[in-house]
Formats: C-alpha cells, structure tokens, sequence
C-alpha cells in the first residue's frame, strides 16, 4: 500500500524539503518504518527510543485521528493520506 | 515583527475572552510575518493554566491554510492571570523555531498582545504592528 504523507514544516528539512511524500505500509507502524528508511533524519521526531509515537506528534489517517485508531496499529491503505502535525501546547 | 491586523488582533483577544474563565488557544496562518487569517481552536485541556490546542483544530487549520496559499505560522493562547511572557511550559513546548508565539494577558482591564519567537529555548520578544 501506498500512501500519502503530509509533513509540516518543521519536519520539511528532515525529508528533502518535501511537503508531501509517499510511504509503503498496511499499518501506521509501517508507515513510520518506510518514512525513516526514507528520511533517517525524521525517525527522532517520529518515535520515541523505545519506539512509540512521538507524544508531541499528532498524526491523522485521513480525518482520524490515530489516538482512537490504535496510534502505531492503525490501519492504513491505498489513496489514504496520512497527515503529520505538531502538538500545540504550552502552559 | 509581527504584523496583525486590527481586525485579526480583535479575533484573538475576543476568543481569549470567550474561553474565560479558562485558557484560549487558537492559530495563525499567513506568511513572512505578516497574519493573514486567524482559527480560533478549543483548549482540549480544559484549563486555566494550561492549554492544548485541540489535534482537531491543528488539522483543520493546516488544511484551510494551505487551500489559501498560507502557512501556519504561530500560535496564540491567553493567561488568565499572568503577564503575557511565555511560561516555561510554553518554552519548553514550543513546536517551532518559525513560528509566532502570540501571548494575550487577560490580567488588568485592559488584555495585552505581546508576540515572541523562541529558539532553542531562547525567548526574543517581536513588536507587533496593527497597521502595515
């Protein structure tokens, strides 16, 4: 499966400037795993050390957010488009 | 420099105002300093001390951004109580060293609008203009 990733600016320069890229994968996880093979310089912003995702990434498969969707098992497919975004907090 | 439109910075303070008594968040799209549209967003924290703006928001807001041509370019959120400087929360949480860090303190009669950039976890504060 091949699917859209859409980076904000912030993660651009790790992924040769692109806005948008492709990635191979059936889940998130794989995603994320074709994205690093990719882009190394991404992974740190992608998944913890232990290989989780990143607390302060939001990412969507479409307009779902992957929180309700099993984060790094959520299902993926062809024509889905996957949206990477910063978290927005502070205090 | 920041430039924010009279009618953009009315936008921002009168959402800081609604969410009373709780924090208010929401974001900014435009491009090289200058704030094009403002997207009021839920503080999915539910808080007056802290503020998340809700991942929903965040979506939506890129999106409409970039349908016009825009980027995101900062954020804003209010202290209820507090002078409008980034907490250490905020310096510490700040997404990226591109944006806009608009503060609005809602702690005299008067809200003051104060914008920063923070890099590396250096605060600069930015004078903002309402006039081009």
């Amino acid at each position: 499966m091949t699917v859209e990733v859409r980076l904000p600016n912030i993660l651009r320069p790790m992924a040769a400037g692109e806005p948008i890229v492709s990635a191979e994968g059936t889940s998130l996880r794989e995603v994320f795993d074709d994205l690093v093979r990719q882009y190394p310089a991404l992974r740190s912003s992608l998944l913890t050390p232990d290989g989780e995702m990143h607390r302060h990434l939001n990412v969507f498969v479409n307009d779902d957010d992957v929180r309700y969707l099993g984060k790094l098992d959520a299902k993926v497919g062809d024509a889905d488009t996957v949206t990477l975004m910063p978290a927005v907090a502070g205090g | 420099m920041l430039l924010l439109a009279r009618p953009l910075w009315d936008r921002v303070v009168a959402h800081c105002l609604d969410g009373l008594p709780l924090e208010a968040c929401g974001l900014l799209a435009g491009r090289e300093g200058e704030v094009l549209e403002v997207y009021p967003a839920s503080n999915a924290a539910h808080s007056a001390r802290l503020y998340t703006v809700e991942p929903r928001d965040v979506l939506r807001a890129d999106r409409a951004a970039r349908d016009a041509g825009w980027d995101l370019i900062g954020v804003w959120h209010s202290h209820t109580h507090t002078l409008a400087y980034p907490s250490p929360t905020d310096i510490e949480q700040a997404p990226d060293p591109d944006w806009h860090y608009v503060l609005v303190s809602l702690s005299d009669v008067e809200p003051v609008v104060r914008s920063y950039r923070i890099v590396d976890r250096v605060v600069q504060e930015e004078p903002v203009r309402t006039e081009a």
